[in-house]
């Protein structure tokens, strides 16, 4: 499966780097969004993808039977999505704010810090 | 010695606090540390003169071969020797040249700093000790040639001359550094032992380089002499001693130093002579167009450092010794005329000769002084610079390539700097009295003392210069000609040397009769002039400043897509370089992959690329939907049920807000080019692509063992959790959990805040017209 994530992965930057170059503010909202995701299951695929193996311990044992998922990636991920949750409302309130006073969606007029 | 010099520093510091409590009497209290200093040294003379060299030995930094060991040989004994002596004589001087200054604790701060680090400089043994102090004088001189900071041209002459010595001194560093490795020691008694090895590697050439343009620029040899007669802006002390007798000599001093270990070669040779040569004719050349007495003092200077340098190059046992004399020649009557320079400027009001007249009679002890002190710069006997000048031209007609050029540059220098001499002697002091800005008297003698001092050393070492010969005996040995038998004398006879001098001294003295007329003639050069060596700097500043203004108006251009691509591209050739012919790429994995699974990544593609190409809002957002459920599918599908439910819950929370939000602000515009776009797409590919390989080879390179595996044995036992997940967030890696809720919280509040800000600008503008609207 990782080779097929490593091209899903790539297809997915390329994708969040394209939109992040737009001349329009809300596309590039999009592109966050997208890179944000691509970032995730970065981590979570390098660190190899198990199948039907979650990290959990059975109940009445002290640690799981056999090979478990790594959880220390999930752990990181989870707390990466949260965050990019924090980051995305912020950036779309802030964008939304910014159309309101400077009434421009294009980058290239937004230039200026005094509007 | 070290805490000496150290100290010096310490005492620099201490100077507005001394003059507190010694007022104008502070300069005086201050000599005491040169003169102690010189004291020291003297007592240091037997073993000097003896042949012993002394080290004294202190460690610095051990691990990288940085020591402040100070060596102390002849070389280094005669130009501490200098440095302390005038340094006491012009701190003396200047308590009466800037009495009542209300910078006065300043300028001594500065310049007993500037002494200490031309100390350490002429002293330092390791080659990085030697850089410092070599810079620490940079700065102190360029704080001084600055002193009076509110003049402009003061400003901007310290400012070349900073930029000029620093700029070699950056070549010096690259020089020390190649020196190093070349001869394999930071010290330089031992590097000086090497000459050979140092001769023979391939790294001497760009070496030598770099250290020549370290000390051409410091010396102000031609084509960087430039700097140096704008630095006369400094108050007359400090040209007197930084710009006349010690700092300028650095890198004489360095080249000397460096003579046994470099010197020597067909490079060394043509270029020390050559350039010391040019540099001679041009300093004395330029010298009589002047008619401020400090500028032809400074141009005479540039023609003394010249000859020096051309001495060095020439570097046969008589060359030396005549460098020996010719240092010191130049150091005592070279002080003593801007000591009187400073006299005559602080009497009379003014720094123009020809505006001055007749003052022998109301200055009669500083006309004797000038007087003595020209004749030594002339070359004259019965005085020191007499010596040196006979032993100059007896070394130029030894020289075995370019002679002929040489000696006409040499001859030409030795007549001009003669018509400078009676210039700066003859014009104030005889003739018609002129009314002056300020009525002049006699010096008073503190101001006296140093240039008499001077000036009587120069008249004694002249009538008996056998004195010298222990000394110059002993420098010449550190210079690289051990064991030369030195035996100096006034008379040599009538020879070749005699004749030239005599010949220099008619046409000397016809070229100052006709001064008046020869400066009419040469200011018709004016043209010409104005294209010199400093016109190419002017342009190289005012071509920096433009370089600059459009690199950041390139870069800092204020599109963030632009960084973006920058960046991206610089990521992609670098990583992509080192993946490609660094690594070798190697993929052996079998593509084990199950229908749903591919649809999934099918799906996740899918999302990503209509997000992008769609152009309605909403089927982005829903696209990007699409995208967020598949990736929570994969987690679902690869054992990490809690990463699904975030997922889930996020993407959720996502599509409302985006919908909620999106909606109040402008439909997609399509405001790029095509080929913008394509350009766009080309870099997003080729990121994308790395990643992609850089995955690739991560997966296939060796796992290292998981270091969560304490985790994964340990979540049930000390956390009492059986989601390990869920354990490493709250438990093993609480304070990342923390951190995340802050940076939540934070978001909360900004969010809050712009909404709220919104709201009461809404009602502030509800009285106004109805903004324009876009209802998408």
């Amino acid at each position: 499966m990782e080779p097929l994530m490593a091209i899903t992965i790539g297809v997915l930057f390329a994708a969040a780097i394209y939109m992040m170059l737009r001349r329009s503010i809300v596309k590039l909202v999009i592109g966050l969004m997208l890179l944000s995701n691509a970032a995730n299951l970065l981590i979570f695929a390098t660190a190899g993808m198990v199948r039907g193996a979650p990290p959990l311990v059975p109940q009445g044992l002290t640690a799981p039977e056999g090979p478990v998922a790594d959880p220390l990636p999930q752990a990181l991920v989870l707390t990466a999505i949260v965050i990019a949750f924090g980051v995305l409302s912020f950036a779309v309130v802030l964008v939304r704010r910014a159309w309101e006073i400077v009434r421009a969606d294009d980058l290239d007029k937004m230039k200026d810090t005094d509007t | 010695m070290q805490l000496a010099v150290l100290g010096g520093f310490v005492v620099a510091g201490m100077a507005p606090l001394l003059h507190h409590w010694f007022g104008a009497r502070t300069p005086l209290v201050m000599a005491l540390l040169p003169a102690s200093l010189s004291a020291w040294l003297l007592g240091q003379w037997p073993a000097v003169a003896s042949g012993e060299v002394l080290l004294l030995e202190w460690a610095w930094v051990p691990g990288l071969d940085i020591t402040l060991t100070f060596l102390i040989d002849g070389l280094a004994w005669l130009f501490a020797m200098l440095i302390t002596v005038i340094g006491a004589l012009v701190l003396v001087y200047s308590g009466e040249y800037l009495r009542g200054h209300r910078d006065l604790p300043r300028f001594l701060v500065v310049i007993t700093a500037f002494m200490m680090s031309m100390l350490g400089l002429v002293l330092a043994d390791n080659l990085v000790t030697l850089f410092v102090f070599w810079e620490l004088t940079s700065i102190t001189s360029y704080l001084l040639i600055g002193f009076n900071h509110t003049d402009l041209a003061a400003r901007k002459a310290a400012l070349q001359g900073l930029f000029v010595t620093v700029g070699g001194g950056l070549a010096l560093l690259a020089g020390f550094a190649m020196l190093a490795v070349a001869g394999d020691s930071w010290s330089l008694a031992e590097l000086t032992r090497r000459g050979e090895l140092l001769r023979e590697h391939a790294l001497y050439t760009p070496l030598l380089v770099c250290v020549l343009l370290g000390a051409f620029t410091k010396s102000a040899q031609f084509p960087f002499h430039f700097w140096l007669p704008n630095a006369m802006a400094a108050p007359t002390p400090v040209s007197a001693y930084l710009h006349s007798a010690t700092m300028v000599k650095a890198g004489v001093y360095l080249l000397a130093r460096l003579h046994p270990a470099l010197g020597g070669t067909d490079g060394w040779v043509i270029t020390l002579s050559l350039v010391g040569a040019l540099t001679m004719a041009t300093g004395a050349f330029l010298a009589i167009q002047h008619t401020n007495v400090k500028k032809l003092l400074a141009y005479s200077t540039v023609m003394a450092l010249g000859t020096l340098t051309m001495l060095l190059g020439i570097g046969t046992e008589g060359a030396l010794v005549a460098f020996v004399i010719f240092l010191l020649a130049h150091s005592l009557y070279k002080g003593a005329l801007f000591m009187v320079a400073g006299i005559l400027d602080h009497e009379t009001g003014t720094k123009d000769v020809t505006a001055m007249g007749g003052l022998r009679r109301v200055m009669p002890i500083t006309a004797a002084v000038a007087g003595v002190a020209a004749l030594s710069l002339a070359g004259l006997p019965p005085l020191l610079g007499f010596v040196g000048k006979e032993l100059m031209f007896a070394s130029v007609l030894s020289v075995d390539a370019w002679r002929p050029l040489i000696l006409l540059l040499a001859f030409t220098a030795a007549f001009l700097t003669l018509a400078v001499a009676a210039i700066v002697a003859l014009r104030p002091f005889f003739g018609v009295p002129r009314e002056t800005p300020r009525a002049p008297h006699e010096a008073p003698h503190a101001m006296l003392a140093g240039p008499a001092l001077l000036a009587a050393l120069s008249l004694s070492f002249g009538l008996a210069p056998g004195l010298l010969d222990p000394l110059v005996g002993a420098t010449v040995a550190g210079i690289g000609a051990p064991g030369a038998e030195v035996h100096l004398a006034l008379w040599h006879g009538v020879n070749l040397p005699l004749l030239l001098s005599l010949a220099s001294l008619l046409l000397g003295l016809l070229a100052y009769r006709h001064w008046d007329r020869l400066r009419a003639w040469l200011a018709r050069l004016e043209p010409l002039m104005a294209r010199g060596p400093e016109a190419g700097y002017e342009a190289l500043m005012a071509g920096m400043v433009s370089v600059a203004g459009w690199q950041t108006r390139m870069l800092q251009n204020g599109h963030i897509r632009n960084y973006l691509v920058v960046t991206l591209l610089v990521l992609v050739g670098l990583v992509g370089h080192a993946l490609v012919f660094r690594h070798t790429l190697e993929f052996d994995f079998a593509l084990a992959v199950y229908f749903h699974e591919a649809v999934v990544a099918g799906l996740m593609i899918a999302g990503a690329v209509a997000a992008c190409v769609m152009r309605s809002r909403l089927a982005a957002v829903a696209a990007l939907g699409i995208m967020g459920f598949s990736i929570a599918l994969t987690f679902v599908l690869f054992s990490a049920p809690d990463l699904a439910i975030t997922q889930l819950l996020v993407e959720t929370l996502t599509v409302i807000l985006l919908v909620l939000v999106l909606f109040r602000l402008p439909r997609f515009a399509t405001l790029s080019t095509p080929i913008e776009r394509l350009r766009d797409l080309a870099v997003a590919s080729l990121t994308g692509g790395l990643i992609t390989l850089l995955m690739l080879s991560v997966l296939s390179g060796e796992r290292l063992p998981r270091i969560s595996d304490y985790m994964t044995a340990n979540s049930q036992p000390l956390g009492h959790g059986h989601n390990i997940v869920n354990v490493i967030l709250v438990d093993f890696r609480a304070l990342d959990t923390l951190g995340e809720m802050f940076v939540l919280a934070l978001a909360a509040i900004g969010v809050y805040a712009m909404l709220r800000f919104h709201a009461e600008a809404y009602d502030a503008r509800r009285q106004a017209p109805p903004p324009e609207r876009d209802d998408g």
